[in-house]
């Protein structure tokens, strides 16, 4: 792990330096599947998410019996703000680095496929196919789609974060900034920003806590928790039975072995699993605070 | 309780000691009439007796009288016969007729005759006056009816839960002195701070039933007037003293918001807390939209204050509907309200709307769309991957066991 640099580089490209290989002593290959900035993105996705979950739900549901005393957990009815908006603007800083990288990835680095292709982000048919073939799958109808690097529930989590972020931060600065704002939005605006921000964030903390924790972490697969997005890599069996398609192609072409990574140091390992636990119970303990609101 | 206990203790004793110089002067002045006038010997014949300070009657009652004290106080100069006047010669009877303070304070009497102490027996004039033989006037310290000792006197009953409940009362001295005008009373001694007589009066105190009372609804704008002059002025050019004018009950006067005896500071978290609710008991419409707003989420949270209330847009006292140009919430006048608050308010801004109801299609078209549209995508994007995600758990788990091997997904570590 520590002296890699292969992995601050786009695994889609496939041009990392092949790394050796202990052929004689360890049978497990790991693969890289996220690159150091991206496993960055989530850990500062997933922490202001929740810093912004927990101080935006006491103002959600202000009136439940558990709102004043989540707000003073939080350090106060005077801190609520100031950490949202501090988490806020963290987001969106990650947002914009995140941005920028698509746009230098695809302009100056002229990375193809990464606006359409098998390692493209955007939707195509055959996640539509996958879709139900899954679905079909899940009955018992029908064989298990094999997936490609993205799953089409994969790029929905994707897709909805971005949305997601872009809606829910610019009704936020709406009311941040709402007298500036104002100059070229009408007054009826402000009133809808806090039904927005409120209904989509809602969506983003229902969502998140429950179906992305059970899609990725928590279902039988992967269960108690998918590492891959904190240590960069997986095992081989895990790749070849997770990602099939991806897994051939690569194969097919001979590239597999660019794809290589180091198993994860135990101690990070172990760390990791400490924030990602923390990071579930977290989120599983909000989401049951947000239930209640609606059923007591 | 105790705390307000012990301050009044400690201001009795304050007064006590202020008293002694003033005992000084009342001796010599005791001394020279003795010498001079006749008529006290009276007192001097019967304190040679009543004088002893253990001196009891059958029924172990004491029949002890301070000849100091009684000196005194604001009897001081009568003869004891001229209140016990069944006493015409030594030796008196055992059993004497209770004195009868009507026959001089007649004007008092007729007060309490039909005021809620009128019985006698229950509410004899000692049970607010005191000792009998250490009345002092009510401007004087030691006087149980001296403004700062007024709350004490009064509560020796109305502190009292058991009393309060048997007469169906409220059990007020304890929120009477947590509010501002107990403090101001206790705390820093105002002897202008209302007090129980200030609002109820004294001698003709009536039930709050009663139109005749300072304290029945249409009179408390002008009872609390006395003081709040100009507040009480405000209020009657605004709607709600309008309408308690023209005899609508349903309209507020100061104790529906301010409570009666509890009142504190408008400025207090306490107070800003519990006041729009207050509101809202009536304007049950309106708090129900407010507390959609940004405004009501924030303020819940309780402590945070700042944010606005219902008077710090419609103002307090001078209620004014949006339609006089007067309002606060006059249109004209809305960028300067909102502008308190949110520096750099314009037109636009503020054309928010403080109480928007987002259920309501006719009123707030976009809003009512954006709600729906929001509302439709929360459920189906949740309820379509509920249904996903439950049956691939079940799926894989199925899977699972059916291959025999228990995965636990450690195999990345």
């Amino acid at each position: 792990m520590e002296k890699r640099k292969t992995g601050t580089k786009m695994p889609e490209l496939e041009r990392a330096v092949p790394l050796k290989v202990e052929s004689n002593g360890g049978p497990m290959r790991f693969f890289v599947r996220f690159t150091r900035s991206q496993r960055w993105l989530h850990a500062v996705l997933f922490t202001t998410f929740l810093g912004l979950a927990a101080t935006g739900l006491p103002l959600r549901f202000s009136d439940s019996f558990w709102a004043r005393g989540l707000a003073s957990a939080v350090g106060g009815f005077g801190a609520i703000l100031f950490f949202h908006k501090f988490c806020a603007l963290a987001l969106t800083v990650a947002f914009l680095v995140h941005v920028k990288d698509i746009f230098s990835r695809a302009f100056a680095q002229r990375e193809k496929g990464i606006f359409w292709g098998v390692t493209s982000m955007v939707g195509n048919w055959k996640d539509v196919k996958d879709l139900f073939g899954h679905l079909r799958w899940f009955l018992g109808l029908g064989p298990k789609p094999h997936f490609e690097r993205y799953a089409y529930w994969e790029k929905f989590d994707y897709w909805a974060v971005f949305w997601g972020m872009i809606v829910i931060g610019f009704s936020g600065y709406a009311m941040w900034f709402a007298p500036f704002f104002a100059r070229f939005l009408p007054g009826w605006a402000l009133n809808a920003a806090l039904v927005i921000h409120g209904e989509e964030g809602l969506l983003a903390i229902l969502f998140i806590f429950s179906i992305h924790f059970v899609n990725t972490h928590l279902r039988p697969d992967s269960f108690p928790m998918d590492m891959v997005v904190f240590t960069g890599v997986e095992s081989e069996e895990e790749f070849k039975e997770k990602r099939p398609m991806e897994y051939e192609r690569l194969a097919k072409a001979g590239k597999l072995e660019s794809r290589l990574g180091e198993a994860p140091a135990t101690w990070f390992v172990t760390f990791a699993r400490v924030v990602g636990f923390a990071a579930i119970f977290f989120g599983t303990l909000l989401l049951i605070l947000t239930l209640t609101a609606y059923f007591f | 309780m105790e705390k307000e206990d012990g301050r009044m203790a400690q201001a009795a004793r304050r007064e006590t000691s202020l008293g002694s110089p003033i005992h000084l002067a009342v001796w010599l002045a005791a001394f020279l009439l003795l010498a001079t006038s006749h008529s006290l010997l009276a007192q001097t014949d019967c304190l040679a007796c009543h004088g002893d300070k253990t001196m009891q009657d059958a029924s172990g009652h004491s029949i002890a009288v301070d000849g100091n004290v009684f000196h005194a106080s604001v009897h001081g100069a009568l003869q004891c016969n001229d209140c016990h006047s069944d006493i015409k010669a030594y030796p008196h009877p055992d059993h004497m007729a209770p004195v009868d303070c009507k026959k001089c304070h007649v004007d008092e009497a007729s007060a309490l005759k039909d005021s809620v102490h009128a019985d006698g027996a229950e509410h004899p004039c000692t049970s607010c006056h005191g000792n009998a033989h250490a009345i002092f006037p009510k401007l004087d310290s030691r006087s149980n009816v001296y403004p700062l000792n007024i709350p004490r006197t009064c509560g020796s009953c109305h502190g009292n839960e058991a009393m309060a409940k048997k007469h169906g009362l409220q059990n007020v001295l304890a929120s009477y002195m947590d509010s501002i005008h107990g403090f101001a009373l206790s705390k820093e001694g105002l002897l202008v701070a209302a007090n129980c007589q200030s609002c109820h009066g004294s001698h003709h105190i009536l039930s709050h039933k009663n139109p005749l009372s300072p304290t029945y609804k249409t009179n408390i704008p002008a009872t609390c007037g006395t003081c709040h002059a100009k507040i009480t002025a405000e209020y009657e050019r605004g709607v709600h003293g309008k309408a308690v004018k023209a005899g609508d009950l349903k309209a507020p006067v100061c104790s529906d918001c301010h409570t009666a005896h509890a009142i504190v500071r408008p400025t207090d978290a306490e107070f800003r807390m519990q006041s729009t609710p207050t509101c809202g008991n009536c304007h049950k419409d309106k708090l129900s939209t407010y507390h959609d707003t940004f405004h009501s989420q924030l303020g819940l949270l309780g402590g945070y204050v700042e944010t606005a209330r219902c008077w710090d847009c419609h103002g307090a006292h001078e209620m004014l509907p949006a339609s006089d140009p007067n309002s606060p919430i006059a249109k004209q006048n809305l960028i300067k309200t909102c502008g308190k608050c949110h520096a750099g308010a314009n037109s636009s801004f503020v054309e928010y709307q403080p109480h928007v109801n987002a259920n309501d299609r006719k009123l707030n078209p976009a809003l009512y769309y954006i709600r729906l549209f929001m509302n439709v995508l929360l459920i189906s994007v949740l309820a379509f991957f509920a249904i996903h995600t439950l049956l691939w758990v079940i799926r894989s788990r199925y899977d699972q066991i059916k291959n025999g091997e228990e995965k636990d997904g450690d195999k990345d570590a």
